[in-house]
């Protein structure tokens, strides 16, 4: 599915959602009759200083003028790599995008990422990873680390690597490792349209805790983490 | 023999030791005061990487990072320490997890703040979705715990600098202090050099690597609100300093944080060197900043004066 099909199909009231050099801005009308703020990154378009400010000031703009739930679609590369956005602090404007998502959805603004391409590394946890609720859709190639650079710093082979990725999520790219770990909440189905499982998702929204690591744990791709966060913060509980 | 420590107060010692090159257990017993660390799941427990074995790596009992409480100046804090010397100090699976139930506990009580001394190349490749996940709930719960009034202060100078997704949770933090070796990025040096070559930057070129990632630079640009002299005494101090300065996170700082990025790119966005944003600020000889010992540089930054004070 291409982009503008993704989109007709998740929004058939209408939506003005423009793509303007890979970077997702607008708005879409829900079945409800409500808006939807749209933002993301698309055709695999790193995600820089230029890119991450104009997303960051799309939800502020938004806040305390239109109420209703924000999408954030995902097709980027990873963070651009490059001397400039370094040099001008990368880190902080991603992180700021990152919390303008979170404290949006913290207050009465619900986010939900869709992974429909590839995303990667810094990228990934500034957009889909900042959502409360991330859903992958059929076909997504998520990649927090590639495999040949793995293979690099690893100094095993790409065929060791592959046969150790069969036995484990834990580092190997893909959706589907990535839903075992936690991080894609659910995957959704190009048979049926974008829009009823959009509608689904809204009407049944969960509440915004963060509840990945025990989705971790419960789809085995995670044993220890809920675990050791809930020993960690019992602990400091008692030790004040 | 060695010689007998008993004549020097712990500050001296502190004072003494540098935050570089001592360990993450050095650098918080030496920050907090004397006596006063208690950790929890320490590394008696073992709780070690379940995923290392899959590539035949040795394990750490503590997995590369110290989470406990203490005291500062009298007062609680929660502290987490990543072991640089450990993997690079990257996240992985428990790794992370110990930080984001330190600060699940510190946004329940609300006002106990936390340090984090952040010592990291990034996501650990052997466990890379468990770190990038364990990244990404870290910076939930440290907004969630700013969002309930507690102060999370970063403090970086250790020998794995802050890069990767260690970066993008340091600009989540409240405020940051930082020493000229603390290095904060999200690509590192042979990563930007791996993918985009040696004309785009030369991760051997030392002198490149210190001015666009470095502390200093990162101090004049605000990314980092105090600059500390490469001892462990001088973070304490910055930490003490940071924790009376940080103000209450709302929509306010992040709408101030928009503008205040904002007015960066539009001011020095199209610069190409860390000197030509230095020179841009006024600096003249911008080129010696490099060379400044630390209290002809604080005072220059200070006189520069941007911070992320009521943004960020």
């Amino acid at each position: 599915m291409t982009l503008d099909d993704i989109i007709t199909s998740l929004f058939p009231d209408g939506h003005e959602v423009r793509n303007d050099k890979g970077v997702l801005l607008g708005s879409a009308t829900l079945r409800s009759g409500d808006t939807m703020l749209v933002l993301g990154v698309a055709d695999r378009t790193a995600l820089g200083v230029d890119e991450a400010i104009r997303l960051s000031g799309h939800v502020l703009r938004s806040i305390g003028r239109d109420s209703g739930p924000i999408l954030v679609l995902v097709d980027s590369d990873s963070q651009r790599m490059s001397k400039r956005d370094e040099l001008l602090g990368l880190n902080e404007f991603l992180a700021h995008l990152a919390k303008v998502l979170i404290h949006a959805d913290m207050n009465g603004r619900p986010t939900i990422g869709l992974l429909y391409g590839h995303s990667a590394a810094g990228a990934l946890l500034a957009t889909g990873l900042a959502t409360r609720v991330l859903v992958g859709l059929p076909g997504a190639a998520p990649a927090v680390m590639d495999l040949p650079s793995m293979a690099k710093v690893t100094k095993l082979s790409m065929e060791a690597l592959e046969e150790k990725a069969k036995s484990t999520p834990v580092f190997a790219p893909g959706l589907s490792n990535l839903a075992q770990m936690g991080a894609v909440h659910m995957t959704w189905s190009h048979a049926a349209s974008l829009a009823d499982q959009l509608e689904a998702l809204l009407a049944d929204m969960p509440a915004a805790r963060d509840r990945r690591d025990a989705l971790g744990k419960a789809r085995g791709g995670r044993l220890k983490a809920a675990e050791i966060a809930e020993r960690v913060r019992d602990l400091a509980m008692q030790a004040r | 023999m060695t010689a007998p420590l008993k004549d020097i107060t712990p500050a001296e010692r502190a004072r003494g030791t540098s935050f570089y090159e001592a360990s993450a257990r050095t650098r918080l017993e030496l920050l907090l005061d004397a006596g006063s660390f208690v950790e929890f799941i320490g590394p008696e427990q073992r709780e070690v990487s379940p995923h290392l074995k899959i590539f035949d790596l040795p394990e750490q009992f503590d997995d590369g990072i110290v989470v406990g409480h203490g005291r500062l100046d009298g007062s609680p804090v929660f502290v987490a320490a990543q072991e640089g010397r450990f993997m690079g100090g990257a996240f992985g699976e428990v790794h992370g997890a110990k930080l984001t139930g330190l600060l699940r506990a510190a946004r329940q009580i609300g006002s106990i703040p936390v340090l984090i001394l952040f010592d990291t190349g990034g996501v650990r490749l052997q466990e890379a979705n468990a770190g990038e996940l364990a990244i990404a709930e870290i910076m939930r719960a440290v907004m969630e715990a700013r969002s309930a009034g507690v102060k999370v202060i970063g403090l970086i100078g250790g020998r794995s600098g802050c890069y990767g997704g260690g970066g993008l949770i340091a600009g989540c933090c409240s405020a940051l202090a930082v020493s000229e070796p603390g290095r904060i990025a999200v690509s590192g040096p042979e990563v930007i050099e791996t993918n985009r070559g040696v004309e785009e930057f030369d991760s051997r070129d030392r002198a490149l690597v210190w001015r666009t990632m470095g502390g200093k630079h990162r101090r004049l640009l605000g990314a980092a609100d105090v600059f500390a002299d490469d001892n462990v005494q001088d973070f304490r101090e910055a930490a003490l300093e940071l924790l009376g300065l940080v103000g209450p996170f709302g929509l306010d700082s992040v709408k101030a944080e928009q503008e205040r990025l904002a007015d960066r790119l539009r001011r020095f966005g199209a610069c190409e060197d860390a000197v030509d944003i230095w020179t841009a600020e006024g600096i003249a000889h911008a080129e010696t900043v490099p060379e400044l010992p630390a209290d002809q540089f604080i005072a220059l930054a200070d006189r520069i004066g941007r911070t992320s004070r009521d943004a960020r």
